[in-house]
């Protein structure tokens, strides 16, 4: 029995731990341990009742450990996932129609990010009342905060707005 | 119907800031000449910080062009008190005038006001950000007493938090500046300033120094700005450090007969009185000159046809 989205890459033997989908996006090649991030980045988080499968830490034969995310229902566009290239650079993402891959695409890194990430400085405009929508530009090794410019290179995923 | 906001000076070419500088200098020259040019026009000052010079130079600025001022008061006595948002704020009182000054303690503050009014608003300061009007003035009062090309200025004190310094830092990029920045370690640039100044030039117009003594001699102007007693843990810590970055007559000994020494004010103890009476000093020069460089961004902001944009950005 093979999963027919996830030939490319003779993952087929660990495929089995995640269950396939009929129709919707599968985000494969996560790195280990960014899948509940990935969930959060595109706030997806199961309250509207979207059928999710999440593998995570799975062997692979391109990382040692992978994580793959499943949304059934749901076709993720391609400005959805392109934030995800600041948490998961390497993502592939699939989108499956009739248990058949129909797009595959890699994700791209964005000039801007909005409303995704809250700025981590409290002198900062944005992290008040105000109703202002955050903004980030993306840098190649970080992200800036278009208000109050701070830099943030380390852990981007603790900056995601939950 | 064009309005140029002025939130940074990381927004201004070249062409933007010689702009501006000539305004001035015409208005300097003949301030007559402008003297009704902005009848009934109402600018709006809203200082959620306490400023004395400042908002005088821009109220003086703007009654020398004809207009007045309308002033939301002390935060304390404001509707800000009773939480109104900063956005509804401007929003209103830009029904009321026709443009806005901005101090805000946050940072950012005058990039998301200016997202929700038409009128020109100009930033006098969000936290440790930008101040660009007094950037304006400091390159103007730069320009008459050493020229903007082939320049060596000093920057000392406090560069972490001084909005003075990194408005200024990231204007002089536009000219062909050696920029030498003195300080304690803990009050250096920071690294957002440092990473935009190295975007902007290549990083051998940027030097960083702890001490004054090694890049004296080679300074046109020397820019001292205040150091201040909260930024340490304790008392003793801070009059250490700060003692090393205060100037005297004996200090300059080892100047250039030419350099140029200003400051933004107001001062406490870093340039001693002994050196208001030498050639060097120009920071009283430099305060008076808020008023032509106010007049001149009012001027250009409020002209239908003008602008702050220099022709190189069209």
């Amino acid at each position: 029995m093979s999963d027919d989205h996830d030939h490319h890459d003779g993952d087929d033997d660990h495929e089995l731990r995640v269950s396939k989908i009929r129709d919707g996006t599968v985000i494969d090649h996560v790195r280990g341990g960014q899948a509940l991030n990935v969930l959060a980045i595109l706030g997806i988080d199961g309250t509207d009742g979207e059928e999710v499968s999440i593998g995570m830490n799975v062997p692979s034969d391109r990382f040692a450990r992978k994580d793959i995310v499943k949304v059934e229902g749901r076709e993720l566009s391609q400005d959805e996932v392109d934030v995800l290239s600041l948490i998961a650079p390497d993502a592939t993402i699939n989108i499956v129609r009739d248990y058949d891959v129909v797009e595959k695409h890699r994700v791209e890194r964005p000039e801007v990010v909005e409303g995704v990430l809250s700025c981590p400085n409290a002198g900062c405009i944005t992290t008040g009342d105000e109703p202002v929508t955050s903004r980030f530009s993306v840098l190649e090794d970080g992200v800036r905060c278009s208000y109050c410019e701070r830099i943030v290179r380390e852990e981007i995923a603790s900056l995601i707005d939950t | 119907m064009r309005h140029d906001h002025l939130i940074t000076s990381k927004q201004l070419s070249r062409a933007d800031i010689e702009t501006v500088l000539d305004r001035a200098a015409e208005i300097d020259a003949d301030p007559s000449a402008v003297a009704d040019r902005h009848a009934n026009t109402l600018l709006g000052l809203l200082f959620f910080e306490p400023s004395t010079r400042t908002k005088m130079s821009f109220e003086t600025a703007m009654k020398r062009l004809g207009g007045d001022v309308v002033d939301m008061g002390s935060v304390e006595s404001s509707s800000v008190k009773k939480g109104e948002t900063l956005a509804d704020t401007v929003r209103v009182i830009e029904g009321y005038t026709d443009a806005l000054v901005l101090r805000h303690p946050k940072q950012g503050a005058a990039t998301m006001a200016s997202e929700f009014v038409d009128v020109p608003l100009l930033n006098a300061g969000d936290g440790a950000g930008h101040h660009p009007t007094q950037t304006m003035l400091d390159l103007y009062t730069i320009r008459e007493n050493a020229g903007l090309d082939d320049l060596t200025i000093g920057i000392m004190g406090d560069l972490k938090y001084g909005r003075t310094v990194h408005s200024l830092a990231h204007a002089l990029t536009n000219f062909e500046t050696q920029q030498h920045f003195i300080s304690p370690e803990s009050l250096q640039l920071p690294r957002e300033v440092v990473y935009d100044l190295h975007q902007r030039q290549d990083g051998s117009g940027i030097k960083e120094h702890e001490s004054l003594e090694a890049v004296l001699p080679s300074l046109d102007v020397l820019y001292v700005t205040r150091i201040q007693r909260e930024r340490f843990p304790d008392e003793n810590e801070y009059q250490k450090v700060a003692g090393e970055y205060q100037i005297d007559a004996a200090t300059l000994e080892a100047a250039s007969d030419d350099l140029t020494v200003m400051h933004p004010l107001p001062r406490v103890d870093e340039i001693a009185p002994e050196i208001d009476d030498t050639d060097h000093a120009a920071y009283f020069e430099q305060a008076h000159n808020g008023v032509p460089v106010r007049m001149a961004l009012l001027d250009l902001l409020l002209s239908d046809d003008r602008g702050i944009r220099g022709e190189a950005d069209e």
